[in-house]
């Protein structure tokens, strides 16, 4: 009884055990009532019978009792607490199941990164993924692999949205019914049977380019097991001249790599080998970028071009030239190559008066150090003309080396599909198995692959893709593929590195991935990828302890000693007869990848349609470009929809003026004009593909061109594209001058205007001197190449939302990033420039003073903060910043109920709403997290943030280096001493903002013969 | 009445015809409440005004549902219709406390018969400029942050932002043209509920006279109050516009970074205020037969006020491009050469049609006699001061310093359907007052009977 007592204000479950024997007694004694409610109330417990007439527990009534302020508190915290705890005990309905043990490496709300690739082409882009919680949710590039040092392209990066894409094929299906795999897999055993008797006769497998190792193994031994079989490639973006070139040059097929860091001169012919696309892209342009430094040891860069691509942009001289021209060009270099001294009187040489004789004198005074580069749509004769010139110039093993190719089959690719289309129109084929691609709608437009396919030659067509695209439509059975950030393989990068393709997500779609693809095929039994992979590098490997070497190429991101030797080989010095030169005269055609979607493989993806295409920044729509001069004499005016007629076929597409183009000329993109590739991509454009024949894969001459009288609307995210005024004024947004010029002034740059006389302002200036951090930012205008990859790597770090068409056409496009491109001078022959502009993070930032409700401040770091949650909308701050650099949630953009997009975004940053304004915030997530890393390493000790440590997502996939980051109140941070270079200036200084972002002013290196 | 007065009366226009007695005042005009039946014009004058309101609600509920994307609004123009439409009514609002206020203390009596109308649609302009700021930001569920309550965040506005005293600014303004408009319809309240035969109607005037039995001490605290509002609200007609002008004037785009901003807009919003009270004048004396009260001197009043402000804006013009030649800044002189050439060189020149050019022929007096060019030349400076905001705002915005982020703007159906929108609320809500309220003063105007000389506060019954 006392224990009762005791306890009696103790919650049940603390109270001591019912005293059985001590109940039973009271039971029995007592007549106690009839129903009861405990063995307690049976008893007759007194404790009970308190509790039965008191009204509320015992505790209650304190409340009346003259208030205890603790007792009053405790009350309510315990609540609060409890309150709480209801949203924690909510289980959700779906059992889940516990980390037992929690996984070694993982902390939730801390990222993992792996090694992986990503291939276009062929080639692989070396890349580290960072995975939140098993989610991939950024790509960057890989700082260890020669191919990357860190730096992506833009295709790498929105690779990610493509895996997450929600139109991408879902299912294995047969003529549009929803299948298994298993159904799949039992459909192909009787077709294969035939053909095992047959040994494979009828068999054609359509692959694009493969570098990787293990599926040509897999390939190969399905070859063995069906030797009848053949194996076509097609890549509608191939590089057949290249290879040609160097059969035609050496007698094999090789790859040529080159070492832009050693160049001190450099021609391009047509090679845009600074963009995306090209092999080798990414180290290239962080080369050439070192070499872009005034203080040191400058390169030159020459470029003949047909187009006007980024590599153009960034030349020391340039010259638009019809595509034809080229051989002739290319051709006189190689002649005046062996004379010496050579030719170097102006006017003396071809068609091209004063260009080849300072350029060959340039070249022949860098022997050894200079390089000049083909473009992959130059005929196999410039190529070989190259390699001569290359050879004769002493650069073979200094600055451009040969190597086996990447290419696991290296065969011409045109004459491969052709073969094929032959082959299926005399009925050879029985099975014809697309292993990826979209020949039906990428094939060259002669072979009418598309009809072939529909005429139902081929009794069993199987589609294995990534989407269910216009070719899977023509065939019965559509395996969905795996993307390869979902599967394992291996990818060979430019320099034959092999990199292992690591999945950082299970397949979102239960896809298969090529290679468990082949090997089903050649085995007819399900084979993991991982195994498929593992194995063949058990094979190669020789050394003992395997799988030593496993994890270490799976950590690092490439297998040691996999990149290709460069070979000796010498060059044939014959004259390789000219190729058949074109009809001055006549409208020549130039039909290019195109620089965002490719060759039509990332129509659907949003984040790639949306991003402004470097040199003329329309987005969602490829565009029939043509020179001012031959706008001018056409009468053609931007956006006006012509009709092309080449070959018999017609065309319909908008105009663009684009400055530099030469005259006769007009150049289209490939990828456009889809028609089933998903919700975002089918639609927009032209098919620039059905004026591609396999004869004429890059261009030829002969296109008709009228005028309809229609106009069409592209989306050009670009205001002006010059800095001149229309008024004729000139404003300097872009500070250049010439290496000469510099060196007479190195401070040609500095405004006087630029640096506010101090006291002006109403406002105490904060003083961040005492600040652990100010943080800055420098962009490198000299190594930038406007290659556009800052801008998608914002994108995805960020979360931006992609905006489409009608909202990019009147503005509304939301990247925090973009790069500007500006041109100056003759229309036909323009300089241009590039200039990414962020957020200037200005210290007198205008957009603070004019918010109403507070929703932009500074921070005591400087930087100029966006509060999403406070922001109200009344886009003043938009409107009073001078850069423009202010995004506005006009609608609700963000996709906010697809699932397969949550699980992309950076769970780091806000997903912002309707109605509120966004701006680039220096990765500020970044730096939160690097600020708490520092100081929880160092508890109690002084430990900052190391300079370089933390970089922001625009700088670290920067291929160019052109972005740095960092703390300026470190005199030694990388930042703090570019921005004490004589070139700094600030974008828009007279304004008195003081930008934290600043600029490196650029500066051209033109050879002073050709500047007289 | 002043001898100053009496003098210009005889050499120009009386500001009330003669003939008229206290009683034919008093009846005049509260027959039109009391006893006209509405009309059909009256109803489908009502009936499209009031479709039109529909047409706003629609817009403004589809807004609520998509967004500030539904107009035309974007980067780098972030501000479009809403700000252009917000500018102009206030402007509007301004003739009517100038009006009541200003030319009161001026003892200009001649307001009298104008200043009820000019009033009301005061206080209906700045419902419609009131709408615009509300429905023009992007989460306007969010838009009491721009008060000073006291948050239990601890968040209050920032009070450095321009919009921030626009609020205020606005505010006040509207409370203030409230209940100068009410207090001066107290004693007619009690006229119209002595003469209402209609119970109902009598007790809903009754109500609404609060009491008023026109006592010498009634008199009394009603002119001191009235004065007082007057006081109170003058500085409003000069501040309100300037603190709107600074929405401008203080941000840094060249087109608003600019002094001349708050004596040019004050003009302005006067110029337009006039325009519009002109506007409603001329058709209502002539519907309601009130050619008596609101004369030919009124008109031409009207029309001198006009004509001063008309200059005055164009002076404002004037200094505008000489500073962007004088100053030698590139951003100011491009914005000159961008207004005369730019993409939008015809808005440009319109306005400059509209508000300088056309409105010269004010000076003509036979035109400022006549009662159809008024109204024409009128409505050319309604449309010519919107023009000018669109300018303003839109314009300068397009093409600022950086050349990359330049930008057209195209305004959508639902900017014009705001627009109009508002337009047609502002009509509804006169149609109404002529029905409802008395559309002139009767005390004041019989204070302006020879008969009242000197014994104005014994005017009413």
């Amino acid at each position: 009884m006392n224990d009762h007592k005791q306890s009696g204000d103790v919650c049940p479950s603390k109270r001591g055990k019912l005293n059985l024997d001590s109940v039973r007694a009271e039971i029995d004694k007592a007549n106690g009532p009839e129903y009861w409610r405990s063995l307690e109330e049976l008893a007759g417990n007194p404790e009970f019978q308190e509790a039965l007439h008191r009204e509320f527990p015992k505790g209650a009534s304190e409340w009346v009792e003259s208030v205890s302020r603790r007792g009053f508190l405790k009350v309510m915290g315990a609540s609060m607490a409890l309150a709480g705890m209801t949203g924690c005990v909510k289980l959700p309905l779906e059992p889940i199941i516990p980390y037992v043990r929690q996984p070694e490496d993982v902390i939730p709300g801390r990222p993992m990164f792996y090694a992986s690739a990503l291939t276009l082409g062929g080639y692989a882009s070396p890349v580290i993924v960072e995975s939140h919680l098993g989610r991939p949710t950024k790509i960057e590039g890989n700082p260890q692999h020669p191919a990357s040092l860190g730096g992506t392209d833009i295709f790498a990066q929105a690779s990610l949205l493509t895996m997450y894409d929600p139109d991408r094929s879902q299912s294995v299906t047969e003529m549009g019914d929803l299948r298994s795999w298993q159904s799949f897999v039992s459909a192909m055993r009787g077709p294969l049977n035939v053909q095992k008797a047959l040994q494979g006769a009828g068999i054609r497998i359509l692959t694009p380019t493969i570098s990787s190792p293990a599926l040509a193994d897999q390939m190969r031994a399905f070859l063995k097991a069906y030797p009848q079989a053949k194996w076509h490639v097609w890549e509608p973006v191939n590089r057949d001249n290249v290879l040609e070139g160097a059969k035609l040059a050496f007698g094999q097929p090789v790859e040529t790599r080159y070492d832009f860091s050693m160049a001190d001169v450099i021609v391009s012919l047509d090679a845009d080998f600074l963009y995306a696309g090209f092999p080798g892209n990414i180290r290239y342009i962080r080369d050439f970028a070192a070499r872009r430094n005034p203080d040191g040891n400058m390169n030159r860069l020459y470029v003949i071009e047909s187009g006007m691509s980024s590599t153009g942009a960034k030349a020391d001289h340039r010259w638009g030239k019809r595509a034809s021209e080229i051989q002739a060009l290319a051709r006189q270099l190689a002649e005046n190559q062996f004379l010496n001294p050579p030719v170097g009187a102006k006017g003396i040489i071809g068609d091209i008066p004063g260009i080849a004789g300072p350029i060959v004198l340039d070249l022949n005074s860098h022997r050894g150090s200079s390089v000049v580069v083909a473009g992959d749509h130059q005929s196999p004769v410039v190529h070989a003309l190259v390699h001569k010139i290359n050879a004769a110039l002493g650069n073979v093993g200094k600055t451009v080396f040969y190597t086996d190719p990447v290419d696991a089959n290296p065969v011409n690719q045109t004459e491969s599909i052709k073969e094929l289309t032959a082959d299926i129109n005399s009925g050879k084929v029985d099975l014809l198995i697309i292993l990826g691609g979209n020949p039906a709608y990428d094939a060259p437009a002669d072979l009418d692959f598309a009809n072939v396919l529909k005429s139902d030659k081929v009794p069993l067509r199987v589609h294995v893709g990534l989407y269910n695209n216009e070719t899977a439509e023509l065939c019965q059975w559509h395996v969905n593929q795996a993307h390869e950030l979902e599967t394992w393989g291996d990818a060979r990068a430019y320099d034959g590195t092999v990199s292992i393709i690591q999945p950082l997500i299970a397949p979102l779609y239960n896809g298969k991935s090529a290679l468990e693809f082949v090997s089903l095929l050649a085995a007819q039994e399900n084979a993991s990828g991982h195994d498929l992979v593992r194995d063949y590098w058990q094979k190669q490997h020789s050394g003992a302890d395997f799988e030593q070497f496993w994890r270490n190429s799976l950590h690092d991101g490439w297998i040691e000693g996999t990149a290709f030797a460069p070979k000796s080989l010498q060059a044939k010095s014959e004259n390789f007869s000219p190729a058949p030169t074109a009809d001055p005269s006549a409208i020549e055609i130039n039909i290019r990848r195109d620089p965002t979607i490719y060759d039509g493989q990332f129509s659907n993806n949003g984040w790639l349609q949306e991003l402004p295409k470097p040199m003329n920044k329309l987005t969602w729509d490829n565009a029939i470009q043509l020179g001012p001069k031959m706008a001018e004499r056409l009468q053609i005016a931007s956006k006006d929809v012509l009709e092309l007629e080449f070959n018999g076929k017609t065309v319909k597409g908008a105009a663009w003026i684009q400055a530099g183009l030469p005259d006769n000329s007009i150049t289209v993109t490939l990828g456009y004009g889809r028609t089933r590739a998903g919700r975002v991509g089918t639609g927009y454009g032209f098919n620039a593909y059905q004026l591609r024949t396999s004869a004429a894969l890059w261009g030829a001459t002969g296109v008709q061109i009228r005028k309809t009288g229609d106009t069409y609307n592209l989306a050009s995210v670009q205001g002006m594209q010059s800095m001149d005024t229309p008024d004729g004024g000139h404003r300097p947004l872009v500070r250049e001058t010439t290496l000469t010029e510099y060196r007479k002034d190195p401070n040609f740059a500095f405004d006087e205007e630029a640096s506010p006389t101090p006291g002006l302002s109403l406002y105490k200036p904060y003083d961040y001197k005492d600040e652990a951090y100010a943080w800055g930012m420098a962009i490198d205008l000299n190594k930038c190449v406007g290659c556009n990859n800052c801008m998608l790597a914002c994108q995805s770090e960020n979360n931006i939302a992609v905006v489409g068409k009608e909202q990019t056409e009147i503005g509304r496009h939301m990247h925090w990033i973009r790069v500007d491109a500006y041109y100056q001078g003759d229309r036909d022959n323009p300089k241009a420039f590039f200039q990414p502009v962020p957020c200037m993070q200005c210290e007198d930032a205008p957009c603070e003073l004019v918010c109403p409700v507070g929703a932009t401040n500074h921070s005591s770091e400087g930087l100029n903060d966006m509060v999403y949650n406070r922001c109200v909308g009344t886009r003043y701050c938009s409107n009073n910043c001078p850069y423009k650099v202010r995004r506005f949630n006009f609608f609700l953009f963000q996709d906010w109920t697809t699932p397969q997009y949550k699980m992309m975004r950076n769970p780091d940053v806000s997903v912002r709403s309707r109605g509120v304004m966004e701006k680039c915030t220096y990765c500020i997530q970044r730096i939160t997290e690097h600020r708490i890393d520092a100081e929880t390493a160092s508890v109690r000790k002084e430990i900052k943030i190391k300079d370089g440590e933390l970089q922001t997502a625009c700088q670290q996939s920067c291929p160019a280096n052109a972005i740095v980051f960092g703390n300026i109140n470190d005199p030694e941070s990388q930042v703090s001493k570019l921005k004490a270079k004589s070139l700094n200036y600030s974008l828009l200084g007279d304004l008195g903002t003081r930008p934290r972002t600043t600029y490196l002013a650029e500066v051209r290196n033109p050879n002073p013969e050709l500047e007289s | 009445m002043s001898d100053e007065y009496k003098m210009t009366a005889t050499t120009t226009a009386p500001v009330i015809e003669p003939g008229h007695t206290f009683a034919s005042v008093t009846d005049k005009i509260s027959s039109i409440v009391l006893t006209r039946p509405a009309s059909n014009g009256w109803f489908l004058g009502f009936g499209i005004a009031f479709l039109a309101t529909m047409m706003l609600l629609y817009a403004i509920g589809y807004l609520f549902i998509r967004g500030v994307g539904i107009w035309g609004i974007t980067i780098p123009i972030g501000w479009g219709f809403a700000i252009v439409n917000f500018v102009w009514w206030i402007g509007i609002g301004h003739a009517g406390t100038l009006i009541s206020a200003i030319l009161l203390l001026l003892r200009q009596s001649w307001r009298n018969s104008i200043n009820r109308f000019a009033e009301a649609m005061t206080l209906f302009a700045v419902s419609c400029a009131g709408l615009f700021p509300l429905l023009h930001v992007g989460r306007p569920w969010l838009a009491y942050w721009l008060f000073p309550y006291p948050s239990t965040m601890g968040v209050w506005p920032q009070f450095r932002s321009p919009l921030m005293w626009d609020v205020f600014a606005v505010s006040t303004y509207a409370t203030i043209s409230l209940l100068f408009w009410f207090m001066g319809l107290i004693p007619d309240f009690g006229t119209l509920r002595d003469r209402a035969t209609n119970p109902w109607i009598r007790l809903v005037y009754g109500m609404l006279a609060m009491g008023w039995r026109g006592s010498a001490r009634h008199w009394h605290r009603y002119e001191t109050a009235y004065l007082l509002l007057a006081g109170l609200a003058t500085p409003l007609v000069l501040s309100v516009h300037t603190v709107v002008s600074f929405d401008f004037a203080v941000g840094i785009v060249p087109g608003w970074h600019t002094t001349i901003f708050p004596p040019y807009f004050v003009a302005g919003a006067i110029y337009s205020g006039f325009a519009m009270v002109l506007m409603l004048a001329i058709p209502i004396r002539k519907i309601y037969g009130l050619e008596d009260f609101i004369t030919s001197r009124h008109l031409q009043n009207s029309a001198k006020v006009m004509l001063a402000t008309g200059l005055i804006v164009a002076y404002g013009y004037g200094i505008e491009a000489f500073m962007g030649w004088y100053s030698g800044e590139s951003y100011d002189a491009f914005l000159l050469w961008n207004r005369l050439h730019g993409p939008y060189a015809p808005w440009y020149w319109s306005l400059l049609a509209c508000n300088i050019f056309i409105p010269q022929l004010l000076w003509i007096r036979k035109l400022r006699t006549s009662p159809l060019a008024l109204f024409l030349i009128s409505f050319v400076i309604l449309i010519g001061m919107w023009l000018e905001r669109f300018i303003i705002v839109v314009v300068s915005l397009s093409r600022d310093f950086l050349n990359s982020s330049w930008g057209q703007y195209y305004p959508t159906r639902w900017d014009w359907m705001t627009y109009f929108g508002t337009i047609g609320m502002f009509l509804a809500a006169m149609f109404l007052f002529c029905r409802l309220l008395p559309m002139i003063s009767i005390f004041e105007m019989r204070t302006l009977l020879p008969q009242a000389e000197g014994k104005a506060a014994e005017a009413a019954e």
